[in-house]
């Protein structure tokens, strides 16, 4: 490859002082400050960039956009690479790597190219039609589409770098900065309403930065944004967004953008990479502008070929000239000043073929008079390069458009440039349901209706001079302005003191025509990024896919990361045509966020890693950590899970522990389990309402457990209540349910229930809850209190008391959870620590044992104590469980009540919490295994339930479990098997119980 | 993100809400005397229209108080926000 | 009692005294966010209704408060501050120390009606975020729109953070704001203010 040099001298927005330096393929570049790398590898002389999707067919970049289908690169390397990059967008910076994709072993060799040649086996629909059949070869076909689809790789390693998320609100939001987005800012802003103005591109400007001759409001038109800008700078209430693109326009005026904040200064920048906007606006004005179209004529694919926009924008913007010989081929009139502003550079312009046969208008009789031929009335009708474009062949139209009449003349060129006119970018209008109509002058969709705040102003809504822009996006500012409260004066509309010449009309062509029919010959691409041809559209016509969503999945057209900016308007237009409609008629395909794609990591923002959801800590936390317990997650709780002595494994901690609680004292901290004050003359109502049980006679100082169901009757929560006054009763929730029993019983008083007088309150986080459980208890809590009587008479089970421990004040409760004499200990929070550290001091003689969350599992499972969301799924009865002593039959109502009596609730066989006893002791089933009464060699089996829990219980000396299982109840004594991948467990039916039946424990 | 006005609070972002269910549906009295199938309608059974839906919100993540909603399906466009207990209004859209 | 050094504040293991200690009082003039903990405060939830003149009555008897009906403002009266939570919910905050007297002379106060006031000063500790950044750390997590044309001192709101349920007040021009926080949520917060003032000169303030 020999280097080239394509700079214009006297061109381009650049800084020229310092050179930067880039790789590309591994081969060192330079380019300038203000270049992107695409602008840089034209300049370079580097057309070929990648390889297409399907094809493998060599391709250069395209656009100078974020429409970009070809140009995509793997940028940058390790952990900071990052796949499917448009080069058109990245800025360039010192150090820069890039690499193109999609080819193996090089861009230049690629084997994948052989699909070129077997592309009559690849047609739309292919991999519908090939992977289908036998279903058990889909396995296969898979790890051959997965190595062959897809673009760019993914990095292997985390993300190093940093992202900012930020919520923000405005008054008005502009999205877009040309001319009519720069106008609106300024007319809403004068206004006084807090405006923010984003475009994606470096500078704001948009297609005014590579204008030559307009002028407005008396200056050259970037002369005119430098100015608009630095008043927009100076006003306090505004924030201008550079490389900044909204990609997603939500419901109520939500939108989202995403800003490069640091990606063009290159990898390690300081700052976050990109920051993510969630941004709330009053209103919002789109001035998102306008996609030039390409011409769908005969391999239309080859580098070099690019829209004539580009090609002005590389040479007016970056000081570029996409080739030494350029020939323009068009159908209206925009593409001329591309061709003009080339020549003017020195390029050489090799011919403008125009489509039209009457082309005239100034800007044609402007390129006639500085000697460019024009073809008028003609077609390029097939190209020739394979790494760059070298020449093409121009055949003139017949009259209607749909073919040729002569011979062909072949014209030498190393750089094409089309256009087919300007699908004006409704993408965000469209995401938020606004209707789009179908506008027969630029022969695209334009915004139609739009909804509540949105306005919209500029090229995109099909207005393409500079004077409309500036006047429909001042309108716009300052209608959206008064809309969202802001009426100050705006000043005036900038006028264009100095226009372009005005364009005559367009002719569009959908399908430029060939001397070969469509399908044989070059390939007429419609969607260069997936590969998708109008013969394509034809083939998915023929076959019966004719409806643009089918049209879209069929073919792929529209399903590449660009999301079909270049290639939808084209598409469709051409099934309008093969289905003798009209465009309107045929439709568009939904327009979904992202506009283009974003970043994972920009999501994320720093809500990441330790910091991706909430660790909720209990005040005695830091001691379990120093200990070195390991931490089991309960909802967002971290709870010790056990304290392994050295040299101990969970296995032997944990059977430490319980035969510690059982034998001596344990210590557990209970902190996180939901409490819940309730006051109210109708308290008591309240509970009996929303338990099974009934709470009005509870006396006062005494507590009770208690079930709660849904109105379909199934367990949702259980816990202990405690009545504290008459009208006073603290609720205890388990841990992962505390917010929403709370939130359960708020929906009830607030929405059924509102003339009821309880207030419930919710102090969870009020009190740190130490349990100390076994028979050594009352003499251990005894040394630490002296105003509590502890013996069962003074203070008998289920009862509260109140007074000091180890000198804090305390409320104190004997309930149990282990079956064991047991005192839970409630403290103000932030003496959670000191009582802990105070028991464990004074427990040292009694052997007391800390224990964590699995020995208390195990411990309540002896006793056959469920734990709700463990026993339970939400499709248990209290009767299911075993537990219809708890269902007051007196009550005439409480939540669930009617749901018994429901044929289907009240059936016999239901599933059933039973116990299963290992015919082996020591084999401990696993949780979630599946039992069944039958075993055949092979599933299918006839399951009855699964094991809800499943422990090695050292007290008791042998496994146990607990299972639901279909009919029980009345299985008690029979075997049941769990099968398993290697084995059969064999295990009996019994009481779900386990240790000390008679509950002698309690009281120690 | 929706904009839903808390009837309290104002205008708050969605993610401070929680979305309870379809409003106006009382509980039965005297649900003995109901046929299994009309309490599994009072149950289960709910509207899913494409057009104006009358749901009920909780302020979850601020005053916690819940409001009724009337909520365009298909555009998200919020009709009217008003007080639980208070009649659903007319709307004919 | 026991002694009251053995009490501890969520965010007890972050050291924050002897960090702010630890700095130069350059640093200090320099920083354009201050955060710090404001633990362990008198706060009553109190339950009523602002319609019935014989509570707000009954408040202003007990706490010397005339209570905010305007949504999500706190009114101020000597050393305390009600903050609007709901309808007919407040917070009362005050210095740490008094919720046990103010609870009691309000429940007495407010007995026969339906209101009443529990003591919820141990379930939440408050974060001080102030300075030029403050509103740019918060509005990284926080969907409303503290523009000051939006959220001034004297205003408070409850909302998410950090995927916590949190309070927020501001109190001055700064801005400064405080956050409540309940207990177990604080550690995850305050790394996450930390971690979100990265770029940020940070002063931590006691
Ligand atoms: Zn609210």
């Amino acid at each position: 490859m020999t280097r080239r040099n394509l700079r214009l001298a006297d061109r381009g927005r650049l800084d020229r002082s310092q050179p930067i330096r880039f790789i590309f393929n591994g081969r060192t570049y330079y380019g300038y400050k203000g270049d992107t790398l695409a602008s840089a590898l034209i300049a370079n002389g580097v057309a070929l960039v990648g390889r297409s999707f399907k094809y493998h067919r060599p391709r250069g970049i395209m656009t100078a956009g974020s429409e970009e289908p070809n140009g995509l690169v793997q940028l940058g390397q390790g952990a900071r690479t990052e796949p499917n990059i448009r080069a058109t967008q990245i800025e360039l910076y010192d150090g820069l790597v890039a690499a193109s994709q999609n080819c193996w072993p090089s861009v230049g060799f690629d084997l994948g190219a052989t699909n070129n040649l077997l592309s009559r086996f690849f047609p739309a629909g292919f991999y519908y039609k090939t992977f289908m059949w036998p279903a058990s070869f889909w396995m296969k076909y898979e790890y051959f589409i997965r190595r062959a689809a897809g673009l760019g790789k993914a990095p292997g390693e985390p993300d190093p770098d940093r992202y900012d998320k930020t919520y923000a609100h405005c008054d008005v939001l502009v999205a877009g900065g040309g001319p009519a987005g720069i106008a609106a800012a300024l007319a809403a802003a004068r206004a006084g309403a807090r405006v923010v103005l984003a475009d994606e591109q470096a500078e704001f400007g948009g297609q005014l930065l590579h204008s030559r001759s307009e002028e407005i409001a008396g200056r050259p038109a970037v002369d005119w944004v430098a100015a608009a800008v630095a008043e927009l700078s100076t006003m306090p209430e505004v924030t201008l967004l550079r490389r900044t693109t909204a990609f997603a326009y939500q419901d109520h005026n939500f939108v989202e953008l995403v800003e490069r904040v640091t990606d063009h200064l290159g990898p390690g920048a300081d700052g976050p990479r990109q920051r993510y906007w969630r941004l709330r606006a009053r209103q919002v004005v789109l001035a998102a502008g306008a996609i030039e179209r390409p011409l769908v004529f005969a391999d239309n694919d080859r580098p070099g070929i690019m829209l004539a926009s580009a090609g002005r924008a590389y040479a007016n913007r970056y000081g570029v000239a996409v080739g030494d010989k350029v020939l323009v081929f068009t159908g209206n009139d925009s593409a001329y000043r591309a061709a003009l502003d080339l020549a003017e550079a020195g390029t050489a312009i090799a011919a403008i073929v125009d489509l039209r046969p009457d082309a005239g208008g100034p800007l044609v009789a402007e390129a006639r008079g500085k000697g460019i031929e024009v073809l008028a009335a003609h077609a390029v009708t097939a190209t020739r390069g394979s790494a760059r474009l070298e020449g093409v062949t121009v055949m003139p139209l017949n009259a209607a458009g749909d073919g040729v009449t002569g011979g062909g003349r072949q014209i030498a060129c190393d750089a094409l440039l089309m256009s087919g006119g300007w699908n004006p970018a409704i993408h965000l209008f469209s995401h938020n349901r606004g209707k789009l109509r179908f506008d027969e002058r630029v022969q695209s969709f334009v915004p139609g209706e739009p909804v509540r705040g949105c306005h919209t102003a500029g090229a995109m809504n099909g207005a393409f001079e500079t004077a409309d822009c500036l006047a429909q996006g001042f309108a716009a500012g300052r209608k959206a302005a008064s809309e969202a409260g802001a009426s100050g004066e705006a000043g005036s509309v900038p006028t264009v003191t100095r226009a372009e010449p005005a364009e005559s009309p367009d002719r569009v062509l959908w399908i430029v025509p060939s001397d070969k029919p469509l399908g044989e010959g070059g390939k007429h691409f419609v969607d260069h990024q997936n590969d998708v041809t109008a013969a394509d559209v034809a083939l998915a016509h023929r076959e019966g896919y004719r409806s643009v969503e089918h049209l879209k999945r069929y073919t792929t057209m529209g399903m590449g990361t660009d999301q079909g900016k270049t290639s939808n308007v084209n598409a469709l237009a051409i099934m309008a045509a093969l289905r003798d409609r009209q465009i309107p008629e045929v439709g568009h395909t939904t327009f979904r966020p992202p506009f283009a794609p974003v970043t994972i990591g920009a999501f994320s923002g720093h809500d990441k890693g330790d910091l991706f959801d909430p660790i909720r800590k209990t005040p005695m936390h830091g001691w379990h950590e120093k200990t070195g317990a390991p931490f089991e997650d309960v909802g967002q709780w971290k709870r010790a899970w056990y304290y392994p002595k050295p040299g101990e494994d969970m296995h032997a901690a944990v059977a430490r522990e319980v035969k510690a609680v059982r034998a001596g004292v344990g210590i557990v901290d209970a902190s996180t389990l939901g409490k819940i004050d309730i006051k109210g003359s109708d308290a008591a109502r309240l509970l009996n309402m929303v338990y099974t049980n009934a709470w009005s006679k509870l006396e006062i100082g005494r507590c009770r457990y208690g079930l709660m169901c849904g109105e379909d009757g199934m367990v949702f929560d259980d816990g202990v209540t405690t009545r504290l006054g008459e009208q006073h009763f603290l609720m205890s929730t388990t841990t992962g349910n505390a917010a929403r029993v709370l939130g359960w019983l708020e929906e009830w008083l607030q929405c059924e229930w509102p003339d009821w007088q309880v207030h419930c309150t919710s102090v969870t986080e009020q009190f740190a809850t130490v349990g100390l459980n076994g028979p050594m208890a009352r003499k251990l809590l005894a040394e630490l209190t002296d105003d509590i009587p502890l013996d069962d008479a003074a203070f008998p089970f289920m009862s509260i008391r109140e007074g000091h421990v180890a000198g804090i004040a305390a409320r104190v409760m004997r309930i149990s959870f282990t079956g064991e004499l047991t005192f839970e200990i409630n403290v103000a929070a932030s003496y959670g620590l000191a009582l802990w550290e105070a028991l464990m001091a004074a427990g040292e003689k009694y052997g007391i044992t800390p224990y964590g969350t699995e020995a208390m599992h195990v411990l309540r499972a002896e006793k056959g104590f469920i734990i709700v969301g463990q026993e339970t799924d939400g499709t248990q009865t209290p009767q299911d469980l075993d537990m219809a002593w708890i269902v007051s039959k007196q009550k005439p109502d409480h939540l669930g009540k009617r749901s018994f009596l429901r044929t289907d609730t009240a059936r016999p066989d239901r599933k059933h919490l039973v116990g299963l006893l290992t015919e082996n002791p020591s084999e401990v089933i696993p949780e979630g295994g599946q039992v069944v009464a039958e075993l055949k060699n092979q599933p299918p089996m006839t399951m009855l339930g699964h094991v809800t829990s499943s422990y090695y219980s050292p007290n008791v000396g042998r496994s146990i479990a607990m299972a639901v299982v279909k009919n029980g109840r009345n299985r008690m004594g029979d075997t049941v098997y769990v099968p398993l991948v290697d084995r059969v467990i064999r295990a009996k039916v019994t009481e779900p119980r386990f240790f000390d039946l008679e509950g002698a424990r309690l009281n120690g | 993100m929706l904009l839903i006005s808390c009837p309290h609070c104002g205008p708050r972002a969605e993610i401070e809400f929680a979305y309870g269910h379809e409003a106006h549906i009382a509980r039965p009295t005297d649900q003995e005397k109901l046929t299994d199938a009309e309490w599994a309608d009072y149950l289960f059974m709910r509207k899913n229209p494409k057009g104006v839906h009358y749901e009920r919100w909780v302020h979850a993540r601020g005053c916690r108080r819940w409001f009724n909603v009337a909520r365009h399906t298909v555009t998200h466009e919020i009709l009217a926000v008003y007080r639980m207990g208070d009649p659903p209004p007319a709307l004919d859209r | 009692m026991v002694e009251s050094y053995r009490r501890r504040s969520p965010l007890a293991s972050f050291g924050l005294p002897a960090r702010a200690a630890a700095q130069s009082p350059e640093a200090v003039a320099d920083a354009d966010l201050q955060l710090g903990e404001r633990p362990h405060r008198c706060q009553i939830n109190l339950r009523g209704n602002p319609q019935d003149g014989r509570f707000l009555e009954a408040v202003r008897n007990a706490a010397g408060l005339a209570l905010p009906t305007e949504p999500n403002r706190v009114a101020a009266a000597g050393e305390l501050k009600a903050l609007w939570l709901g309808p007919d919910e407040w917070l009362i905050l005050g210095p740490g120390g008094r919720e046990t007297e103010l609870v009691g002379t309000l429940a007495r106060g407010l007995q026969g009606q339906h209101a009443g006031a529990t003591d919820v000063s141990e379930a939440r500790t408050w974060i001080l975020v102030a300075g030029g950044r403050a509103r740019a750390l918060l509005a990284r997590g926080i969907p409303l729109d503290l523009h000051p044309r939006e959220f001034r001192p004297g205003h408070c709101a409850q909302t998410g953070l950090a995927g916590a349920n949190i309070i927020l007040q501001q109190t001055d021009d700064r801005p400064s704001y405080e956050i409540g926080v309940t207990n177990s949520f604080a550690d995850h917060l305050w790394h996450w203010l930390e971690r979100g003032a990265i770029d940020y000169r940070v002063a931590i303030s006691v």
